[in-house]
């Protein structure tokens, strides 16, 4: 990753509140408990990883986080402060994600979707939009240079006037990345990253992730590739059907009995052992010898 | 950076295909290169006595309109016929790679060659069936019409023998050679316009930029000059062939690169050809065509703004025009208006304005919270919902506001600066009539739109906007407040539609609750307001405009089949959107997200799987 100026303006007094505090979350669809009862805290500078089979409700946790869902029980703080339940108002917080299905602009061009991501940086309104004062001027200015600091940052600035659409899919996932720290987040919020990319790109993804975690962005991230997980992470926390069920070190996680088991299976009562086995075995040879004779 | 790196032809993948095209197989025939000279000759001579057929008569009787009987003096369609022919020749000499003329043809050569010629070619021939049908068979041609005929089919079949400038590839499967359908198509395609190799001066460009505005005008005042029937269809057979040809030419996407880089330039010349317009006219008949022409795209690009960036499908447009003409009629001191009071125009611009402001308040701030089918139904029905408000506010359903169905006639004409705008007046040895004067009027709120379109799009707000428009999730989680914005975009259509419609009350004379349904057989109605801005292209300044005027003068012209209009639409509009999907003006973006395949939110299979059984 190239070297920049980029700093985050959140990280200038130290603040050992929790960048992300979840308190309680449970999230109810009807008769389906998706998320229950889940705690998770997030400090500044780390990084932290939610694993958790298919279906545990990863994603559903993080749209509690966002506002993009209203959590049945329990709240989310940013620093202390309880979030409201609006997207918007939590990007405006100081929460910024990316999408597990990209969700870029397509239609727009990089550096436009990048300049979205500056909206609530900016406050130039309509007025200002229509007289085009010296205020409206400078403030675009200012949002372009600070727009094309970030593609530079990810590596996508050869790219600007393209449109989104057009990049190829791991420049794509790099740029919602762009566009999320557009906004100038205190937590970035990742939904699988590295989802269908190639050794390689998931390298890049993870320096990357390193990278912006040194501008003082705390980073929390779900993803179904383990050892992209246990490379990158402080602490990594495992959700089961809803629940959390382990929380640590990589180490801890890996060598934890119930995360095997939750991944892999447990042998259940009944599973037939050696003997019977064998049994099988020696029933289906005579059974073949006999069919032959 | 400048923008000619976004260009997705750079210099390497438009030269590949001109390369090839020289030693390429015929379009029809497979005949050696050394044809290519003959086919130029059989086109420069069809070209040249089409040309000169136009100098002779072409009927014997002026019966038949736009006068083809004089010698030496071409009038009418016969006009349509030199534009064609000259055009022929002027991309032949081009494509032949004539000094000075080769700038013309920076895309395909030979098609654009093909499609003038196929133009001239179908106005003639048009012509005559025309003069045969009027006149009642052929023995009413003269001798010239027999040349037209001839010479433009000389053209045609030159041009059918050039080789194609991006040839048909025999079928890969069975390696048979292309058949002559797929040949004919191939014929007609071109590659993308290379980019100039030497830059013209700074003047030169503005020149050129000029003299584009100044065809446009030509045009613009031609298509509206001409006579209902054979003439203007002539005017439309001529378009629809010409139009291509100087697309395929790569001219089309070179002055919009020019326009991209002189913006201002470009406006100022737009304008001030719009404002040159009432000059050009003698008589008032075309100026009243012109200023509804106006008010009309004025307020399709109104709508342009609301449906082209916000992405909000808003069925009850008309409504807001109403709203602003009601409200100027009110307070115009007309008599029959039940309230006794007279406003000078400002007062009535901004008062109209802030009265569809709220309206737009009023009926956004509730509809907008729903999505997609579900608001445009709302919004179709709160149009209605004015129209029979308005005509039952007229003292006996409901208190007298708006007079009823019995109308507000009788507004009298605008005073600006002791100007009344109802009279004639002489400025600068030129009359304009009243017409004229609204027409001028008018085009000052159209440059305001435009201005106003132009601003708000290029900024914060148009950039979230379209945001909402793409992906209103996405838009949210990025911090856009998007009931907010949409609602700004809403209120501010709303805005825009009542300044016109206060413009339209005083030209109409009077405000009939009939004229804002949601479809009707002329405009202005919210379908055709629609039609005008997906026709035109979503997003664009010129789009709605180009897509307006041809909305409003098509039905003003071909007053003879009134009856099929609706359908002959229809159709139009399927075709349209079957090979033209961004409409006739491209949005930059529209056009790529057309006539690209990429696919942005499909994660390659195989690559998905791979991770996840790693995990």
């Amino acid at each position: 990753m190239t070297t920049t100026t980029h700093t985050a303006p959140t990280d200038a007094p130290p603040d050992d509140r929790p960048r992300l505090r979840a308190a309680g979350v449970t999230m109810r669809f009807g008769g389906l408990t998706a998320v229950h009862n889940v705690d998770l805290e997030v400090y500044a500078g780390e990084i932290v990883g939610l694993i958790g089979p298919n279906g545990a409700g990863k994603t559903t946790f993080f749209n509690c986080l966002t506002g993009l869902y209203v959590p049945t029980e329990g709240t989310v703080s940013y620093r202390g402060t309880v979030l409201p339940h609006r997207s918007h108002l939590v990007t405006q917080a100081g929460i910024a994600r990316t999408f597990q299905n990209i969700r870029l602009f397509a239609n727009m061009t990089v550096l436009e979707n990048v300049l979205v991501g500056r909206h609530t940086r900016t406050s130039e309104g309509l007025f200002s939009a229509l007289l085009r004062g010296p205020r409206f001027r400078r403030a675009e200015r200012e949002s372009e240079e600070r727009a094309l600091e970030l593609l530079r940052f990810t590596g996508l600035e050869g790219k600007r006037d393209q449109l989104a659409r057009n990049l190829p899919y791991g420049e794509q996932r790099k740029l919602e990345i762009a566009r999320a720290l557009a906004s100038e987040p205190g937590l970035l919020l990742l939904d699988e990253p590295t989802a269908g990319m190639t050794a390689g790109e998931t390298t890049a993804t993870r320096e990357l992730v390193l990278a912006v975690r040194e501008q003082g962005t705390a980073v929390l991230v779900i993803e179904h590739d383990m050892r992209f997980i246990f490379n990158l992470c402080d602490r990594v926390a495992v959700l089961v059907q809803g629940e959390k069920l382990v929380e640590g070190s990589p180490e801890t996680v890996q060598n934890d009995d119930r995360v095997i088991a939750a991944y892999l299976g447990t042998p259940f009562e009944g599973e037939p052992g050696e003997a019977e086995i064998a049994e099988v075995r020696a029933a289906e040879a005579a059974d073949r010898e006999g069919g032959e004779g | 950076m400048t923008m000619t790196t976004t260009d997705p032809d750079t210099p390497g993948t438009a030269h590949a295909p001109r390369a090839t095209a020289q030693g390429a197989p015929l379009p029809l025939r497979s005949d050696p290169p050394s044809n290519l000279l003959l086919a130029r000759i059989l086109i420069g001579l069809g070209a040249v006595v089409a040309f000169v057929s136009t100098l002779f008569p072409w009927t014997w009787t002026s019966a038949f309109p736009g006068d083809l009987t004089i010698a030496m003096y071409p009038g009418g369609l016969q006009i349509l016929t030199i534009v064609g022919a000259a055009l022929t020749a002027a991309f032949l000499l081009a494509g032949a790679g004539v000094r000075g003329l080769r700038w013309l043809t920076p895309g395909g050569r030979h098609s654009a060659v093909l499609l003038a010629a196929l133009g001239t070619l179908a106005v003639t021939w048009y012509t005559a069936g025309a003069i045969a049908e009027d006149l009642g068979g052929l023995a009413n041609f003269e001798p010239g019409m027999w040349i037209g005929i001839a010479g433009s089919l000389l053209a045609v079949v030159g041009a059918l023998a050039l080789p194609a400038d991006v040839p048909a590839e025999p079928d890969p499967l069975t390696g048979r050679a292309p058949h002559i359908g797929h040949r004919l198509r191939a014929a007609l395609a071109a590659p993308a316009p290379r980019q100039p190799g030497s830059a013209l001066p700074g003047w030169a460009e503005i020149l050129v930029i000029c003299a584009a505005c100044g065809i446009g005008l030509y045009v613009f005042a031609y298509g509206i000059e001409a006579e209902d029937g054979p003439p203007f269809i002539g005017f439309l057979v001529v378009a629809a062939f010409l139009t291509p040809a100087v697309g395929r030419a790569g001219l089309g996407r070179r002055l919009s690169v020019l326009a991209g880089r002189h913006r201002t330039v470009t406006l100022l010349a737009a304008f001030a050809a719009a404002l040159l317009f009432p000059i050009t006219q003698s008589n008032e008949t075309y100026t009243n065509i012109a200023v509804s022409v106006l008010i009309f795209a004025t307020v399709a690009l109104g709508l342009n703004m609301v449906v082209g960036l916000a992405g909000i499908l808003d069925l009850g447009y008309v409504a807001f025009l109403g709203v602003g003409a009601y409200t100027a009629a009110i307070v115009s001191g007309a008599p029959t208006s039940p309230f006794d009071v007279h406003l000078p125009f400002w007062a009535a611009v901004l008062l109209g304005a802030a009265v569809a402001l709220v309206f737009g308040l009023v009926i956004g701030f509730p509809s907008l919270r729903l999505h997609g089918d579900y608001l445009a139904i709302v919004t179709l029905g709160f149009g209605e919902i004015f129209r029979i408000s308005v005509q039952n506010l007229d003292g006996d359903s409901g208190p007298n506001i708006t007079n009823g169905a019995k109308t507000i006639p009788n507004i009298p004409d605008l005073e600006l600066f002791g100007f009344n705008l109802g009279e004639e007046h002489s400025i600068l040895g030129f009359d304009l009539g009243r017409f004229a004067n609204y027409y001028l009027l008018m085009l000052l709120f159209t440059a305001i739109v435009v201005a106003i379109f132009r601003r708000s799009n290029n900024s914060r707000i148009g950039r979230a906007w379209i945001a909402i428009r793409e992906d209103e999730t996405a838009a949210r989680a990025m911090g856009v407040n998007a009931f907010r914005f949409k609602l700004m975009a809403f209120a501010l259509g709303a805005t825009l539609a009542g300044m016109a419609g206060t413009v339209l009350a005083h030209v109409e004379y009077s405000v009939n609750p009939e004229a804002y349904k949601f479809v009707h057989t002329a405009p202005p109605n919210s379908a055709f307001l629609l039609i005008a801005v997906i026709l035109g292209g979503m997003g664009t300044v010129s789009g709605p405009l180009i897509g307006a005027a041809l909305l409003y003068l098509i039905p003003a012209k071909l007053q003879f089949m009134a009856d099929y209009q609706l359908l002959l639409f229809g159709v139009a509009l399927v075709l349209l959107m079957r090979f033209r999907p961004e409409g006739l003006i491209a949005d930059r973006r529209k056009k790529l997200e057309f006539h690209e395949t990429g696919q942005l939110d499909v994660p390659p299979n195989g690559a998905a799987g791979l991770s996840k059984t790693e995990a």
